[in-house]
């Protein structure tokens, strides 16, 4: 019978095994979640862990208020009052340097710096030079809520800069609100949000999902099918996209999705192959999209049989994926091959800092935007105070990297133009399809009469 | 005919890759009570064995070939290391191991983190596995017929050593019972550290695999450690057999569940029926048949 004792032990240490696994298991997806931006320059797509129902809820709670210039905790300032004394102003840029997010946020820091380096050679915001206060996020949503909250109550900076995930913004949601802070958040997202305390310089989904759709449309495209990472973003745009279909016409012949921490997609690659479906729409975020396209490239599809058109790989994704990703197509709101002037000197600024061989990223040149659009924003209300900046923001302009843009004084979004590019052999995009205009931004697709966020 | 044929192929095809990651883990703990949790980070390993190797011989026919040694020898010796430096001082108490190892893997991912950086880094398949062959109508990738070879290969290998070799006969005194062994001579030491070797050598080779698949990325590891700590439970402790028929087994449910249902439900319906069977069969398909009194 000591055979028996032997094998309950082993037995209990096995169990016990799988029990640290599975909780191995999700600590592990969760990390994977945020690495998976650090992917993606991706970005917003991060998304993820408040779910969208969480989504909506906040922000229905803060869209109303949106304009509401009473709510706030400060004391109102006596009028003539800017809130900023002295010949300079201080500012918080709060981005993750350490962690698996610190390589995509680190890229977020370097623009913002070359930003407000800028401004103060040319005389800083009302004369007065940014001082800004480093502090940084380590890739972690609890830290986010803790630094922004030291940013404001303690330094009490005029404004902080920064966040990526969404889970790192919807950290920072209710303290910046609470302590009726400014947030600028550079990074394309889920949309469903507006809170009177942030301004989204990235792009939401009728900036880049929507543009997409005109896009295949345009191609006379009648079939697709839907490739993501299973959650809250992917899940979103879909849903998106498959309301926007039925009204274009077209025909969705399948729709995968395979978890965040698994980058095997031979068996869904399978499907889309027997599918031969005249595009794939790709959502897929992170280390999975390698997994992705070299089983696609593996099948034998690409972009002469299979065309892929992707909202999470840019300049700097589409070197490490290992297969030539020539001829696919890729949706932002910039490239670093946009044709301006604005853009050469952003380019030529950013190198000339950090070295010639850093490609420039949507992310990197929205955050860029939102230090200018900040110093646009005060100089019009002539004032630092929070709500004299709310008050004045609504039709503030900047002549972007990626063209001119103007924010949007009810949900805090900015007017943002689609574009649709194509990778070329060397990486870079050539731009082969632009929306009419800059798009207003509609965080809640209530200008859309076939979005249901209810339907299924 | 696809509906069978596709997920049969790559469920195989996976199967191969868990047998990998999972051969260390059944040997280690069917020798030594060892929980290897940080097994999956000798995947990671040779994954990024293939990548330094394609950096330095860019032909991607030839460095592949030769990153399987490279990656064998390079996890093998971190194995050792971490045998040398922080298992030998816990044999026989299993869940100290298992603790012990986690933080080892999380250590061994922010390093690699910190060398090779967060994001992944691309590994090129060679030319010779971008084609396909024709099965039932399922275009079978290259790729994956030559994971399932690598897997046989290398359990093949395996075999001869512990049936075939002096060395393996050590191991299989060592397993059926350590104190007898000692007692004729056998230095169970040595045993243990060239176990321990061989095993996380293994789950090297199926690093390179999974660069295949995947690329590199510093957190790979973590994916594959679950289902194959499944596979070793199903398969029965220490035993060889039982892992290879339990590998191919959840690798083809999954691949199979996938097709038919989603990836994210594959997942959790495998677990489940992993639960079920364990239920049934607690000490999995096979079991050692050990002589030791404890």
């Amino acid at each position: 019978m000591f055979r028996d004792t032997t094998l309950r032990r082993r037995r209990a240490v096995i169990s016990a095994a799988v029990a640290l696994t599975l909780l191995g298991a999700g600590c592990g997806s969760d990390e994977k979640k945020t690495e998976s931006t650090t992917a993606g320059t991706t970005a917003a797509t991060t998304a993820a862990t408040t779910g969208a129902t969480t989504a909506a809820t906040t922000a229905a709670t803060t869209a109303g208020s949106t304009a509401a210039t009473t709510a706030g905790t400060s004391a109102e300032p006596p009028s003539g009052d800017t809130c900023v004394d002295g010949d300079s102003v201080e500012l918080g840029f709060l981005n993750s340097t350490s962690g698996v997010m610190a390589i995509s946020e680190q890229t977020v820091r370097d623009s913002l710096m070359l930003a407000a380096e800028e401004i103060n050679a040319a005389g800083g915001i009302m004369g007065k030079q940014i001082k800004w206060i480093e502090e940084d996020g380590q890739s972690e949503p609890t830290i986010f809520a803790e630094k922004i909250n030291k940013l404001l109550t303690e330094d009490e900076v005029a404004a902080v800069f920064g966040g990526w995930t969404s889970a790192s913004r919807k950290a920072m949601l209710p303290v910046v609100e609470g302590a009726n802070g400014l947030l600028f958040y550079p990074v394309q997202y889920e949309g469903l949000e507006a809170s009177k305390n942030i301004y989204y310089t990235g792009a939401t989904t009728n900036q880049q999902i929507i543009p997409a759709m005109d896009f295949l449309k345009s191609k006379g495209v009648a079939t697709l099918f839907l490739a993501g990472s299973d959650y809250v973003f992917p899940r979103t745009a879909n849903k998106i996209i498959k309301q926007y279909a039925k009204e274009l016409g077209i025909e969705i012949v399948g729709e995968e999705y395979v978890p965040l921490d698994s980058d095997d997609w031979t068996t869904q690659v399978a499907k889309i192959a027997a599918a031969k479906p005249d595009f794939v729409f790709n959502t897929i975020n992170g280390s999975s999209n390698v997994g992705f396209i070299k089983a696609y490239d593996e099948a034998g599809l690409g972009p002469d049989n299979s065309p892929i058109i992707s909202v999470s790989i840019a300049e700097e994704e589409a070197p490490s994926m290992g297969v030539d990703l020539t001829g696919q197509f890729a949706a932002w709101n910039y490239f670093e091959s946009v044709d301006s002037p604005a853009n050469a000197t952003f380019i030529k600024a950013f190198q000339a800092k950090y070295g010639a061989d850093r490609p420039t990223s949507d992310p990197m040149e929205a955050a860029y935007t939102s230090l200018y659009l900040y110093k646009n924003m005060v100089e019009k209300a002539k004032s630092f105070c929070v709500d004299a900046v709310n008050a004045a923001s609504g039709g503030v302009t900047f002549d972007a990297p990626e063209g001119t843009v103007t924010v949007n004084g009810e949900n805090h979004h900015i007017a943002k133009t689609g574009l649709i590019g194509q990778i070329n052999a060397d990486n870079q995009f050539d731009i082969v399809w632009t929306s009419d205009g800059p798009i207003e931004p509609d965080p809640f697709l209530e200008g859309y009469s076939w979005w249901d966020p209810n339907a299924g | 005919m696809n509906v069978l044929t596709t997920p049969l192929l790559t469920g195989t095809a996976t199967g191969a890759i868990l047998l990998l990651a999972a051969l260390g883990l059944t040997l280690t703990f069917g020798q030594m009570g060892v929980i290897n949790m940080a097994n999956g980070e000798f995947l990671m390993v040779g994954a990024y064995s293939a990548y330094v190797t394609q950096q330095v011989i860019s032909s991607p026919g030839i460095s592949t070939v030769i990153a399987l040694p490279i990656a064998f020898v390079v996890a093998g010796l971190l194995g050792l290391l971490l045998e040398a430096s922080v298992i030998r001082w816990m044999y026989r108490r299993p869940l100290d191991t298992l603790l012990v190892t986690v933080g080892v893997s999380l250590v061994l991912q922010q390093l690699a983190q910190d060398v090779f950086g967060a994001q992944g880094d691309p590994v090129t398949a060679p030319s010779w596995l971008g084609g396909r062959i024709s099965v039932f109508g399922y275009e079978w990738p290259h790729r994956q017929l030559f994971t399932i070879v690598l897997a046989i290969g290398s359990l093949g290998a395996l075999n001869a050593v512990l049936k075939y070799s002096s060395f393996g006969r050590r191991i299989r005194a060592t397993v059926q019972n350590r104190e007898l062994a000692e007692t004729v001579g056998v230095s169970t030491r040595n045993v243990d550290r060239i176990t321990f070797f061989l095993g996380s050598g293994l789950a090297g080779v199926g690093g390179v695999a999974v660069a295949l698949i995947s690329g590199t990325n510093p957190t790979l590891g973590t994916s594959y450690i679950i289902p194959a700590f499944l596979v070793v439970v199903v398969g029965g402790v220490g035993q060889l057999k039982g892992t290879v028929i339990a590998a191919w087994a959840v690798g083809v449910v999954t691949a199979f569940l996938t097709d038919q249902i989603s990836g994210s439900w594959a997942q959790v319906i495998t677990f489940a029926l992993v639960v079920v069977f364990l239920t049934v069969r607690p000490q999995g398909l096979f079991t050692v048949r050990t002589r030791s009194l404890a």
